[in-house]
């Protein structure tokens, strides 16, 4: 049992891991992170860290400023108060480079078909047309479920492949943090489940970083090590639930069940 | 009532076309029944006398007297020379436009230097040119194209520069996630998005150039379709001045023709 509500708003980054060892530099480092639009403040001293190879999800409901704290890390909004660093890296100064983003649209090349899509991912060192890269981009093509769509262009794709792709492009990248903002919302139930496995096989097999943002409490508890439950307007860390079931998980573990409830509690349904 | 008369037709229409694979091949024609119709007025009007052939000619005069121009060979010069000065015209125009559109799409101080000037000369008409690069250019050709250029190049001009400005601001978040870097994001993201744009102003471009055309050779040429209506004024010869009216439907619809070509080919996403 991490915290209380009552106790993280004291001072929430007392209840999440990385700050209780000085000495581990945390992955992403969120401190005191106040962002403002005009006269409305989305997020509000927002504390947050999330260790190198942890998956935490980021739970909260609509208008808490969820995905304007991607926006913020992904380096996409230049003016905020507070701290937000990517291996101690300012993401404004190039510590968002490390960063991949999923957005929660698609937000795809009309013009292009899936392969060069998903190439738009691939790191700037790497030529598209390498045939490695081309490999690394059909393997992916084939991960996100769309064997045979490589030539198709995002027109002919139904809304649940063409955040498959989405989803791909942000894995090309191959980033040390990666961002997910709701990248399953348009699937269905089956789709979904399949699409949230193959995330926990390649957030295993790279050990990569990953914060997934979602307003869906089974997928953060299925997914995350630990849940950053955000609420109210502005935005503040409500509280974080560690998620204790052991991987790979059971989508009906009583642990899984159990941390279900605390993070609905926390949302206050 | 008005909906299962739809579907009734909408089915007899399909079952029609199941029956006759090749009905809806000839559709097209439809379109030529009206203007063959007006022809045909046209004749009967000038034949009955309520228009005096010295004022409007029979149909088959104007087509006699193309021909027989057409076998004189001095057709050919006329025609040869005007769309020589429309496709020169419109390439030095098109070129501008690019140009002065992509850097007022790109760079908001240019656009801030630039776009009011230009926007309040596009409003200058065709003709108001004309004395204008008569005493600067002479009679010779220069003058003729320059002028075709400044109708092809507002078109172009505005569609590119509003074009590249509206490229969608979250596919460029997308290249800036991904760091595609400035010259890959406009490569791969800015340029193939502003395409349509690009085309919608070339077809207007080649449209103008056109008109402009007409207003070149009207004023100041010895020879082009433009020539060759202000000739069949001065003598007399309404046939001429329909015939040229008629080559430059013929043309304008051609040029127009290729220019949608190539647009549903470029822009087929």
């Amino acid at each position: 049992m991490p915290s209380t509500g009552e106790a993280s708003k004291r001072d929430p980054a007392e209840a999440t891991l990385g700050s209780e060892d000085p000495a581990a530099d945390p992955a992403l480092a969120v401190r005191g992170l106040t962002k403002r639009y005009g006269d409305t403040v989305a997020l509000d001293e927002v504390d947050l860290a999330i260790d190198g190879g942890e998956f935490v999800a980021v739970v909260g409901p609509s208008g808490c400023g969820k995905s304007t704290l991607l926006r913020v890390l992904t380096g996409l909004e230049e003016r905020f108060e507070g701290r937000a660093a990517v291996d101690g890296v300012d993401v404004r100064d190039g510590g968002s480079d490390a960063v991949g983003m999923v957005f929660q649209e698609p937000r795809l090349l009309a013009w292009a078909d899936v392969r060069e899509n998903i190439a738009v991912g691939l790191p700037a060192d790497v030529d598209p047309d390498d045939p490695a890269a081309r490999d690394r981009v059909d393997g992916l093509i084939e991960a996100v479920g769309l064997d045979g769509f490589a030539e198709s262009r995002p027109g002919e794709l139904s809304g649940g492949m063409a955040q498959r792709v989405s989803l791909a492009r942000g894995l090309a990248y191959e980033p040390e943090v990666l961002l997910l903002d709701e990248p399953f919302s348009a699937l269905d139930q089956l789709t979904k489940y399949e699409q949230q496995d193959n995330l926990l096989d390649v957030w295993r097999e790279r050990g990569a970083t990953v914060a997934l943002v979602t307003h869906d409490v089974e997928e953060a508890a299925y997914l995350a090590d630990r849940v950053v439950v955000l609420g109210g307007q502005p935005g503040t860390v409500e509280t974080v639930v560690d998620v204790e079931a052991d991987r790979p998980r059971e989508r009906t573990d009583e642990a899984l069940l159990a941390a279900r409830r605390e993070i609905t509690d926390a949302l206050g349904v | 009532m008005a909906t299962t008369r739809e579907t009734e037709t909408g089915d007899v229409g399909s079952a029609l076309a199941g029956a006759l694979p090749d009905a809806d091949r000839f559709r097209w024609l439809l379109g030529l029944v009206v203007p063959a119709a007006l022809v045909v007025v046209w004749h009967l009007l000038v034949a009955t006398g309520v228009f005096a052939a010295h004022q409007l000619p029979q149909p088959l005069r104007v087509v006699e007297t193309l021909y027989g121009m057409a076998a004189t060979g001095e057709l050919w010069g006329h025609i040869a020379i005007t769309l020589q000065r429309v496709f020169f015209g419109t390439l030095l125009g098109v070129s501008v436009g690019i140009v002065l559109g992509t850097v007022t799409g790109l760079y908001g101080l240019a656009e801030d230097l630039l776009d009011p000037l230009l926007q309040s000369l596009k409003n200058i008409p065709s003709l108001a040119w004309v004395p204008l690069f008569l005493l600067w250019f002479g009679i010779g050709e220069g003058a003729k194209v320059l002028l075709i250029a400044v109708g092809a190049f507002f078109p172009v001009y505005l569609n590119l520069s509003t074009g590249i400005g509206n490229v969608s601001e979250d596919l460029i978040e997308v290249a800036e996630v991904y760091d595609l870097g400035r010259f890959e994001s406009l490569r791969r993201v800015v340029f193939p998005a502003a395409v349509p744009s690009l085309l919608v102003g070339i077809r207007g471009g080649v449209g103008l150039a056109w008109m402009f055309v007409v207003a070149a050779e009207l004023i100041a040429a010895s020879q082009g379709i433009g020539f060759l209506m202000s000739d069949g004024r001065v003598l007399a010869r309404p046939d001429i001045i329909v015939g040229s009216i008629l080559l430059f439907a013929f043309f304008g619809n051609l040029s127009d023709l290729a220019v949608k070509e190539v647009e549903k080919r470029a822009v087929d996403w």
